[in-house]
């Protein structure tokens, strides 16, 4: 072991030589697989407020003008009076539903849970390179989420403007009405910049310098590789949403009109300067769900991941063309057509990294030995909601039809396909899969079941009708379709989507009951369940203890997805069993029928 | 060993497994650089933006020292740049181990940082007297020369205020990244009073090194674009 490395492991685990009280265990704790829980805990709890919100406008949306039933009662006169949603709250509903989710839901359930606990696992780490920066991660998104709550308590309402808050509705509190809320809006975001890059700091090093011996590169499990690519366009990205939040923030408060035409400001520039970091976010939220995915169809095939270096090279070629493609959402925006022209190029070309990924998937799975258990079954959920969130991507892409769909309720479909259908699956395969690790109990298999299957179909129920209502015209954000005469006939739709979201949601009620149910009362999970290869499973207890290998560093001998090996026989062949210990199989040496030549 | 040979073998199980991953670089280091990057991708945001806003409205945007008083800051910058080589010398002592020059050399470098910002407080103290503030849409700038005549009443209108916002905005923040520069290196120098850094280890003074020399980097460059372009 190197000197660095060593130092680095030895300043590590001298901090948790001592016992350690109750505090510093659970509430400020430096241990990644602590920090992991509080942010699963905390999103968790987003994913709720978010879906809350989406209730209230897909009410709106199916019921327009009539009051909401059973809690109408509770809203006050700016917002709701009577139950009845006014437009200016269902405009901070939509906002507040995309905010809460991207960046409070799927952002840290992706980044934050899964690259604070599978990171230094995988890799045969003690801990995260920083730990106590990781600590300050968590404790900073703390305020951030209290902050962007307490927007929907202040003086006219919480911020309007979509969570792309374009310029100038969002410059001027003229033109929204609404000022305390977009303020809050922009600090929270700017605070929280500071969670997601001190954990990117903190992952990319780790990555970087504290895998054990023998983890070369391509030795690497593919949600490693994800959120270490993830954290690189995390930690390049964010900036830029900080300068362009800051300088919206000051033509918020003290007049400086960067975006503002009233003082020659530039509109366009926002949008510019938002998309160059909101492309890269794209694929902050998706790649890795895919890690986590081509981990879980791996291990339940029982075979190779197909393709494993291509896998990674898809990866990196997703992450670099997604800095070069930001344009296709500014297609109506005025921009020069030929600068559009490049733009739509370019995001056509990154379907030939993501369909390398898919076909990987599935040559996967085919002739495996299946495990329909619940990780697999969302993990393949994932793998066809995101064929189907891809190929209407592609109809955006282009220039020409992005014309007809932009701006109307298809984007809503797609959107939802790629961020729902992909992300969420992903998340979902993922905790049911390490669930067992985190808390040493299985994820109840029967209450998974339920809430996949009544998840899958309610969820295709409430976004596939969408793709009609786009094609049909139905803009999105609007707040009331029936005030268009050719939208009224997609009422009865929009009343069924209604009715199927609210299935959805319920649905995820059970997702909850299961996991607190399962933590307390589950089976009680054995070392392996999956049987797997990597390091977490095989030389970590479950759940693991502080720094994570009791036994000391584990030495690394093999690739992650070594299922089904002829080398063994058993049907997995762990990383970290040395060569000599593998329990061969007898395979009778037949004479070679042809004289070879050594 | 089995006469059978997998195709996954010459593939994923490479049989060296004394491989030690690592840069070879102590991981406060690594970490200290990676931070760096997402730094130039903030500056990037500001000053990206700065361009595309002035090639829009060069109209907004005053002749170099007509506004700006760049033989002050030509001053401030030399400074800057000596704080440089004082950070360079502080890192140098201790290499060598000795620790009284470690210290004088670090004071040397808090003095010299401390001075560019309040150089740079009497700059704007002096700015937004003669009317140059970040204001709003009435704003429209003087001319330090029209200010000291008397004129600021009758003098012609110079600039507009998309200048006032960028260059309080870039300059700005490149005054709180020299802060707290400045506050990281009486952290650093209390730490060297107490004897915490030696010839082996002095991985602090590195760190606080390379952000310092990251903060003078992003200044000269603000400085060519804000002041003398």
């Amino acid at each position: 072991m190197s000197t660095t490395a060593m130092a680095a492991r030895h300043e590590t685990a001298a901090e948790h030589h001592h016992e350690l009280g109750f505090i510093r265990t659970y509430i400020f704790s430096t241990d990644h697989k602590m920090i992991a829980k509080q942010f699963l805990l905390a999103s968790l709890f987003f994913l709720l407020v978010g879906g809350i919100l989406a209730a209230g406008v897909r009410w709106q949306l199916g019921f327009p003008g009539r009051p909401i039933p059973l809690i109408g009662g509770l809203f006050s006169d700016t917002t709701a009076p009577g139950g009845i949603v006014l437009p200016e709250f269902y405009n901070a509903m939509v906002t507040m539903h995309a905010t809460f989710m991207i960046f409070f839901a799927i952002m840290p359930l992706l980044v934050g849970v899964w690259g604070n606990y599978l990171i230094p696992l995988q890799i045969g780490a003690p801990d995260m390179a920083f730990p106590r920066l990781n600590m300050f991660s968590f404790w900073v998104s703390v305020p951030a989420g209290i902050i962007m709550l307490a927007g929907f308590f202040v003086e006219g309402g919480h911020a309007g403007a979509g969570w792309t808050a374009y310029a100038p509705l969002s410059t001027n509190p003229e033109y929204s009405g609404v000022r305390m809320g977009q303020v809050l809006w922009l600090v929270s975001l700017i605070i929280l910049g500071f969670s997601s890059l001190t954990g990117a700091v903190n992952y990319i090093t780790t990555v970087l310098n504290m895998r054990a011996p023998g983890m070369t590169w391509f030795r690497m499990p593919l949600p490693v590789w994800a959120l270490f690519i993830t954290s690189w366009l995390v930690l390049l990205a964010i900036p830029i949403l900080t300068g362009g939040l800051i300088m919206l923030l000051f033509d918020q408060t003290i007049g400086t009109g960067f975006f503002a035409p009233a003082t020659d400001g530039e509109p366009l520039l926002w949008q510019h300067v938002f998309w160059y970091f909101g492309h890269p976010e794209v694929y902050i939220l998706i790649l890795p769900a895919m890690g986590l995915v081509s981990e879980v169809i791996s291990n339940r095939s029982r075979k190779p991941i197909f393709g494993y270096h291509s896998m990674v090279l898809a990866i990196i070629a997703i992450a670099f063309l997604g800095w070069i493609v930001w344009g296709h959402h500014m297609f109506q925006s005025g921009m020069n057509p030929l600068l559009g022209t490049t733009f739509m190029i370019t995001t056509i070309i990154i379907a030939v990294p993501s369909s390398i990924k898919v076909f990987n998937w599935l040559g996967t799975l085919w002739r495996g030995d299946l495990h329909f258990d619940t990780p697999m079954l969302h993990a393949i959920a994932f793998v066809s909601m995101f064929i189907i969130g891809g190929l209407s991507g592609m109809f955006m892409a282009s220039a020409p039809v992005d014309i007809f769909l932009h701006d109307t309720y298809y984007i809503v479909a797609h959107i939802h396909y790629v961020l729902f259908g992909g992300s969420l699956f992903g998340i979902f395969a993922g905790i049911t899969y390490w669930f067992p690790k985190m808390f040493g109990r299985m994820f109840s298999p029967r209450l998974g079941k339920v809430h996949f299957w009544l998840t899958f179909v309610s969820y295709n129920l409430v976004f596939f009708p969408m793709h009609n209502l786009g094609l049909k015209g139905h803009m999105r954000r609007i707040y009331d379709p029936n005030q268009y005469e050719f939208l009224q006939p997609l009422q009865p739709l929009n009343t069924f989507i209604t009715i199927s979201a609210f299935v959805l949601i319920a649905g995820q009620l059970i997702f909850a009951f299961a996991f607190f149910w399962s933590m307390y009362k589950g089976k009680e999970a054995p070392q392996n369940p999956w049987k797997a290869n990597t390091l977490e499973w095989t030389a970590a207890p479950t759940p693991p203890p502080h720094d994570n290998f009791p036994g000391g560093t584990p030495v690394v001998y093999r690739g992650p997805y070594e299922y089904s090996s002829p080398e063994s026989t058993d049907d997995f062949l762990p990383q970290d069993v040395p060569p000599d210990r593998v329990l061969r199989p007898e395979i009778p040496r037949e004479p070679s029928p042809l004289p070879t030549g050594d | 060993m089995t006469t059978h040979t997998p195709a996954l073998q010459a593939n994923m199980m490479v049989p060296d497994s004394t491989f030690e991953p690592g840069m070879q670089v102590y991981t406060m280091k690594l970490g200290m650089w990676v931070f760096l990057l997402s730094e130039v991708m903030f500056f990037t945001s500001l000053i990206g933006s700065y361009i595309i806003l002035r090639f829009a409205h060069p109209d907004h945007f005053a002749q170099p020292g007509v506004v700006l008083n760049v033989p002050l800051t030509a001053f401030n910058t030399f400074f800057l740049i000596c704080s440089s080589v004082t950070m360079v010398k502080a890192f140098a002592a201790i290499q060598h181990g000795d620790q009284r020059w470690l210290k004088l050399w670090l004071l040397a470098t808090i003095l010299i940082g401390s001075m560019f910002v309040g150089i740079q407080v009497v700059e704007y103290n002096a700015l937004a007297h003669e009317g140059f503030v970040p204001g709003a849409a009435e704003y429209s700038a003087v001319g330090r020369e029209a200010f000291k005549a008397g004129l600021a009443e009758t003098a012609p209108v110079v600039g507009g205020p998309l200048y006032g916002a960028t260059f309080y905005t870039m300059t700005g923040f490149h005054g709180v990244h020299v802060t707290i520069g400045v506050i990281c290196l009486i952290f650093v120098l209390i730490r060297a009073l107490r004897g915490h850094y030696i010839q082996l280890d002095h991985r602090g003074v590195e760190l606080i090194g390379l952000y310092w020399h990251f903060v003078d980097l992003v200044w000269i460059i603000l400085f060519t674009i804000v002041y003398l372009i």
